[in-house]
């Protein structure tokens, strides 16, 4: 093998944190690589040294043979280095052709020649397999379509090294495929695709060689997948066995808690029916788009409603108030946890209890004590991973973030229906186990609990029934005995001649 | 040792660190300047920036922003002047005063929370229409004050301190309080943190934003009373450029423009430090026109400095 891409010995510590420990491995040429681990792993602080927004204290990286010495981005974006983050780094404002030619416009004399530029990217996408119109502002993009042109962006700077972080999160699969393909030709030319993820079996499927990051170490490099299993690299991952990341046990079902009658809105056109027990884990499958976040955010009060009525245990509720759904037991972890979740610059105590201080807190004088009792015991009982209690959130990873999100619905002293939308988008696997337990403890206490799930095997893992949704209406519904993922699948895809995507089907 | 000195500015009492330092050195270096007759002169000065810097506070730490204050004040002057004059009485004066001044702020607050105008543009427009309300009620005239009464609220001293310094000190004591003890001042930083997710959670963010910008109104009356009877007389052209004094204040106290931080003693280090460079100036004989520049100066000097201190207490990825 000859290494193309290599990093030697590189640390990398801040203030009270080892990111990085001497993490030392190669990739060949024209090779897809994977890189995976718990959040906090390093994987995203290894990416930011090679992308040149960080520098390591120790060792370096070689592209080539060649040592690397970049101080800034722009080096590395030089040195052929092209990274594709989660968070999407496109001017809303502007077209998809705009975008891809930032800084670099086709121009004489200052003046933008738009035509060439949109004739010219537009032959681009096609040829790589994106068919957006390139004189669409990005603002009117889907979040997957988005994600594409940002992963075309990296193309077509021609870069060396191409790293993907969590690509596919926010994609459809049909888009998945695209990129795959995308994926597999970008190999074919030589490239390095560096491919992080916490979908394994993407990883299978893409990838030649794959390194497991964990606690900032290097637990394991694979140059070959060939002879390695999924539960092989899930324990080399957490460090120790699971079983089974689901550990669905059967419960009793009570009443109906929560009935959702006729409700829609300005973004849910159509009428949405369904019901929840108490005890009963109810989850919402459907492709991006299909319309479960909108109706959950409706069933909540965060958008208001149109038509339609929520009853809890009977009694009707008021509709388009937050505050109001709280005080009447409803509450919602959005889907979006960094812009409707979490409270940005504030520590965890106070993220926490935001909601639920208002209960120890007589003429508004806040109980620091109570305060401080209440996030310690919700960090303790939920291991949320933070230093302290006074730790901004931000600093958090994402899956203690949700679970701060959850202490702070679990704080409200009486839910009776808990909505949670995508409970472990970007989560490793270790904390994916412990939030399902968490929804489990729950619902034996009673509660309804609402899962919206993009994950096939998620929503199937952990759900009593599925409700399965397409293009905003409720398309079908499956109890535990009657789930398959063809039928879920099939019944989630809104064109049935659309095959299903390999990633889903095993 | 010059790391202990980098821990030592750029941590949380950096600027309070600065500021003690900047005053042992003018005050061995600037003869006059620790007298008490000097340091009550200092303080009378920015009674009027140090009252309104407390709302304001608010209103930087949720996320929101307040030009109207200079023309607020101004105008509730005028009000308590003429109020007084035309009824006899000063306290009908400095109540009609105080109502003017909470029903702007409510004003202001109602349009931004409910009509979800930006905040910049509301204030932007009320500044101008409070200003004109101003001018139209006295003809542009300063009018004087007719009941000598009036003046004894800026004259007046309990234990030799003047009353608006005691003024300026409580109120510093109430919404140093308001922001660290009570689910109010912690709704504050949280909707300046995210204010989307702070609606979600259950925070009532439009009946917050009102109140932050009554009471803004409230306290611009409160300092345009005690401005008005220091100057003894309304003047509709009275603290002009006071917004952006204030706001200068509130930033080199570590109050974030982005929201969701904030401190009481930053601000009141901020208040002190404009006040300080401008005291001394004065006993320097440092022309006045050089007191714009060097503000400027200091305001950015305080920034850079915040900015450093973010940077140095790292992002994690």
């Amino acid at each position: 093998m000859q290494a193309f891409l290599e990093f030697r010995d590189i640390s990398k510590a801040y203030p009270g944190v080892k990111a990085l420990q001497s993490v030392s491995f190669a990739v060949p040429k024209g090779s897809v690589h994977g890189l995976i681990g718990e959040n906090g792993a390093g994987k995203s602080t290894l990416i930011r040294i090679l992308s040149g927004d960080a520098a390591a204290n120790t060792g370096e990286i070689r592209i080539g043979g060649e040592v690397q010495h970049y101080a800034s981005t722009r080096d590395a974006y030089h040195a052929g280095v092209a990274v594709v983050h989660q968070e999407l780094q496109l001017v809303p404002e502007l077209t998809v052709a705009e975008n891809l030619r930032l800084g670099r416009f086709p121009a004489s004399g200052g003046v933008i020649n738009f035509r060439h530029m949109f004739d010219d990217v537009g032959a681009k996408l096609r040829d790589i397999g994106i068919e957006t119109d390139p004189r669409e502002k990005v603002a009117r993009l889907s979040i997957g379509e988005r994600q594409m042109i940002e992963i075309a962006k990296a193309v077509m700077i021609d870069a060396r090294v191409i790293a993907l972080d969590e690509p596919t999160s926010s994609l459809s699969s049909r888009e998945s495929e695209i990129l795959f393909k995308l994926i597999e030709r970008l190999k074919a030319e030589g490239k390095i695709i560096l491919y992080i993820s916490h979908r394994l079996d993407e990883i299978f499927r893409l990838c030649d060689g794959c390194t497991v990051l964990r606690d900032g170490k290097l637990a394991a490099h694979h140059e070959s997948l060939k002879e390695v299993s999924r539960d092989q690299l899930v324990a080399e991952m957490v460090g120790r066995e699971i079983a089974d990341i689901w550990g669905w046990r059967p419960r009793d079902l009570g009443e109906p808690r929560l009935v959702v009658d006729h409700l829609a809105g300005e973004r849910l056109k159509h009428p949405a029916s369904f019901a929840a027990r108490s005890g009963e884990i109810v989850g919402f499958f459907g492709l991006v788009g299909a319309g479960r976040s909108e109706l959950m955010r409706l069933i909540y009060g965060a958008d208001p409603a149109r038509q339609g009525k929520v009853s809890i245990d009977g009694e009707e509720t008021p509709l388009g108030d937050p505050r109001k759904s709280i005080r009447n037991g409803i509450v919602l972890c959005p889907e979006d946890r960094k812009f409707d979740g979490i409270v940005q610059g504030r520590s965890v105590a106070e993220n926490i209890t935001i909601s639920s201080s208002r209960h120890y807190s007589p003429g508004g004088l806040l109980n620091f004590r109570k305060e401080a009792e209440t996030a310690e015991n919700f960090i303790k009982s939920m291991r949320i991973r933070t230093p302290s209690r006074r730790q901004d959130i931000v600093n958090l990873s994402g899956g203690n973030q949700q679970k701060v999100i959850l202490a702070r619905w679990l704080s409200e002293p009486d839910v009776k229906v808990l909505i949670v939308d995508e409970p472990t988008r970007g989560i490793d696997v270790g904390a994916k186990a412990e939030i399902y337990e968490t929804l489990y403890q729950l619902a034996e206490k009673g509660l309804a609990i609402v899962v919206v799930s993009s994950e096939l095997p998620e929503v199937m893992g952990i759900s009593d029934r599925v409700i399965v949704m397409c293009e905003g209406h409720i398309r079908a519904e499956f109890t535990r005995a009657d789930f398959s993922e063809r039928k879920l699948l099939a019944a989630a895809l809104p064109d049935r001649k659309v095959e299903p995507a390999a990633r889903v089907v095993q | 040792m010059t790391q202990s000195l980098k821990r030592i500015l750029l941590g949380d009492w950096g600027l309070v660190v600065l500021f003690i330092v900047a005053m042992l050195v003018v005050s061995l270096l600037v003869p006059n300047f620790m007298t008490q007759r000097n340091m009550l002169g200092l303080l009378q000065s920015v009674v009027t920036i140090g009252i309104v810097a407390c709302t304001m506070m608010f209103c930087l730490a949720s996320r929101d922003f307040d030009l109207s204050v200079g023309s607020i004040v101004a105008f509730t002057g005028m009000v308590a002047v003429m109020a007084s004059n035309a009824t006899g009485s000063i306290l009908l004066g400095l109540l009609a005063a105080l109502a003017c001044g909470t029903f702007v702020g409510f004003l202001n607050g109602t349009v931004i929370a409910k009509l979800k105008i930006n905040a910049l543009i509301t204030t932007l427009a009320t500044m101008q229409i409070v200003r004109g309300l101003a001018l139209i009620s006295s003809d542009g005239r300063a009018v004087g004050i007719n009941d000598p009464g009036f003046y004894q609220l800026a004259l007046s001293r309990f234990l030799g301190v003047p009353t608006p310094i005691w003024v300026m000190a409580v109120a510093f004591a109430i919404f140093g309080f308001l922001l660290n003890r009570t689910v109010f001042g912690r709704n504050t930083l949280a909707i300046g943190g995210n204010p989307e997710a702070s609606r979600l959670a259950g925070v009532n963010v439009d009946w917050m934003r009102i109140w932050i910008f009554t009471l803004q109104g409230l306290v611009c009356a409160v300092a345009g009373i005690l401005l008005a009877s220091r100057i003894t007389s309304g003047q509709p052209n009275a603290a002009i450029g006071l917004e952006l004094a204030v706001i200068s204040a509130c930033v080199l106290g570590g109050v974030s423009l982005a929201g969701g931080r904030a401190a009481m003693t930053g601000v009141i280090v901020g208040v002190l430090i404009i006040g300080v460079a401008e005291n001394v100036m004065n006993l320097l004989n440092i022309q006045a026109f050089y007191q714009y520049v060097v503000r400027g100066v200091i305001l950015l000097i305080a920034v850079l400095l915040d900015n450093l201190r973010s940077r140095a207490l790292g992002r994690r990825g």
